[in-house]
């Protein structure tokens, strides 16, 4: 068989499914819309780990050092005493200005407050920051009311829990414990990590929760992302510290590891058992689309049209009905979902996080791998039955 | 009844077929449809093949066409013995030797005339004008040049089937089948079909083998054959 005779056939079939799919609009969009189910199900599951990851990566700076007691994987398992808190903060490689070395030392604690959602009650983090807190994080300004006053019971709300959480109304007093505190700002911190927290001074929540002269953690300016080895060179070598060093953005990508990877598992998981589903309706879809045809299918093959040709057009359908699944799914998830912010419990922090789905060109992409590897395998046996049908049988076929 | 292999004199034979059986399984049984059948067919011959239902007559049609399989017995075509073929050498030879014509036109409802009778074009290395230069003898050799963009069910069931001898043609193939070409159709349009197939024996030399249960169109016939539980026996046309 020439080349040109291969493609000719491989054409005409293709094109005699394609003009019949009118005819089968009811079927072929069980398999669309399977196919784009399934697809939208996998988008926003890899959307939301995408949004996570998104959170925590605009969290995370090179050129700030992250300090914590050593051995501790959190913050709220660190405590740093206020002579280890002097001896780290005049390293070598910590920036200084004329007001001193630019570091924060910060506490961190987890209140209660009802979803906006489902009234249900969730982990917020109630961070107390330094002064120069706020200068650690990009992009960190109010957008409503003021910033808390020192020695105050005052909070202000990062953006992203202020509309996800109730009870934090600007002007609201709210209690935690046996103490009140007053809503008195928003802010938001260029998309971060912080912006699902709740900030107040590091004093007041420090002398409320009884910790002394301790805190949990230590954010340092570094003079630039190099220093880094340089501040913990410096402490590691100091036999009064035991602490570790690392990067904001190192410190973000540990705590994000357990939900990226569950995320991950997860999505994978109920994708390829909804895919199962899915790849039956797109049988179902071709079985029916080639019963419809058998004796069209038998006519080219008594005129002399091969078995491949029929084969191929009839994975060529499948794929296409399946790539339309992919589009749909895609598209539905990306109007419906992107930008969409959700809360999540951080495994990192025990704390919930607040994100925006986040649809990439990436994962649309994956998107549609995956719906049209779903129509190929539906295809694929109903394409061989095409092929194999006795001819004598099919023309026979009414 | 005549039992015996209906045997032919010396001449040009293009259709020899030599102690042929053809057996179906039917769940546990075997179902010989065909029973040790020989018979040759001359080159420019109209056959009719008669018999009742269940005769053996379709499946005689479709060993000769190349659609089948003998399970025992030897069919030689052109000189090519067809039963050795491989299945994909057997539908490139169908392509380039069968021109087959069915009852019911096996039209694809989605083509026009013109582009269903390109089909077995596209099996060619024939350039698309080439093609449709071909396409448009055939539709002014049946008479539907003016319908040449008509899809099948804007046609009626008489150019339907013109349609389909126009496909069965264009490729100028060494053999006919025609399973009972006029059986879905009224008088009149059988009669312009037989006419048709009759001016192609006659003026183009085209050896047609006719399935039919219609004596009308079976005298249309040089040869009319018999098959009856598998076995032959010849009338005249």
């Amino acid at each position: 068989m020439s080349l040109r005779s291969a493609f000719n056939q491989l054409v005409t079939v293709t094109a005699m499914n394609m003009r019949n799919l009118p005819s089968r609009v009811g079927t072929s969009l069980v398999a669309v819309i399977g196919i784009g189910g399934v697809v939208a199900v996998l988008v926003s599951l890899l959307s939301m780990g995408e949004g996570f990851r998104a959170a925590l990566d605009l969290s995370g700076r090179e050129d700030v050092a992250m300090i914590l007691r050593g051995g501790s994987p959190d913050e709220l398992s660190s405590s740093i005493g206020r002579e280890e808190y002097n001896a780290i903060v005049i390293a070598p490689g910590i920036a200084r200005d004329a007001r001193g070395p630019i570091v924060s030392g910060e506490l961190y604690s987890i209140v209660d407050l009802p979803m906006r959602s489902t009234g249900t009650g969730a982990n917020v983090p109630l961070r107390g920051v330094g002064e120069r807190g706020p200068e650690l994080r990009d992009g960190f300004h109010i957008v409503a009311g003021r910033m808390f006053q020192s020695g105050q019971n005052e909070v202000i709300v990062g953006r992203g829990a202020f509309s996800q959480f109730e009870n934090v109304d600007l002007g609201r007093e709210v209690k935690w414990g046996s103490q009140k505190w007053r809503v008195v700002g928003v802010f938001e911190a260029g998309g971060s990590v912080s912006e699902s927290e709740i900030w107040t001074d590091a004093v007041v929540l420090r002398g409320i929760y009884r910790r002394g002269n301790t805190v949990q953690i230590i954010r340092a300016q570094l003079t630039s992302a190099e220093a880094l080895p340089i501040v913990r060179a410096a402490l590691e070598k100091d036999p009064r510290l035991n602490v570790s060093v690392r990067s904001e953005k190192a410190f973000y990508a540990d705590q994000s590891r357990i939900l990226l990877a569950l995320i991950k598992y997860v999505g994978t998981t109920i994708a390829v058992l909804m895919g199962v589903g899915a790849v039956f309706a797109a049988l179902n879809t071709m079985y029916s689309a080639v019963s419809t045809r058998t004796r069209e299918i038998a006519t080219l093959r008594a005129l002399g049209f091969g078995a491949a040709p029929v084969v191929t057009s009839v994975l060529l359908e499948s794929a296409v009905l399946g790539l339309l699944g992919g589009v749909v799914g895609g598209l539905l998830v990306y109007f419906g979902l992107n930008g969409y912010q959700a809360t999540t419990l951080n495994f990192g922090s025990f704390s919930q996080l607040t994100f925006a789905f986040t649809v990439t060109p990436r994962l649309l992409v994956t998107g549609l791998w995956y719906s049209l590897i779903l129509g190929i395998v539906g295809g694929l046996l109903p394409g061989i039955r095409a092929a194999r049908m006795p001819v004598t049988t099919g023309l026979r076929e009414l | 009844m005549n039992a015996m292999p209906v045997e032919v004199a010396a001449g040009t034979s293009i259709v020899r077929i030599r102690d042929l059986v053809k057996d179906y399984r039917r769940g546990a049984e075997t179902v010989r449809v065909l029973d040790g059948l020989s018979l040759d067919i001359q080159q420019g011959d109209f056959v009719a093949l008669m018999g009742p239902s269940g005769s053996g007559k379709s499946t005689l049609l479709n060993l000769i066409g190349g659609l089948d399989r003998p399970t025992s017995g030897t069919l030689e075509v052109d000189g090519l013995r067809v039963d050795e073929l491989s299945e994909g050498s057997l539908g490139r030879w169908r392509a380039d030797h069968v021109g087959f014509i069915f009852q019911m036109y096996n039209l694809l409802p989605v083509l026009t005339a013109e582009r269903n009778v390109e089909l077995p074009l596209l099996l060619t290395n024939l350039d698309r004008e080439q093609r449709m230069r071909r396409v448009a003898a055939a539709l002014k050799l049946v008479g539907l040049e003016h319908r040449a963009r008509h899809r099948p069910r804007e046609l009626s069931g008489g150019q339907e089937q013109r349609v389909g001898i126009a496909r069965a043609i264009v490729t100028d193939p060494t053999l006919l089948l025609c399973d009972e070409p006029t059986g879905d159709l009224d008088r009149k349009s059988g009669d312009e079909i037989l006419n048709l197939l009759e001016a192609l024996n006659a003026e183009y030399g085209k050896t047609i083998i006719m399935v039919t249960h219609d004596p009308h169109a079976a005298e249309r016939a040089h040869r009319v054959i018999h098959l009856d539980k598998g076995m032959l026996s010849e009338g005249s046309g």
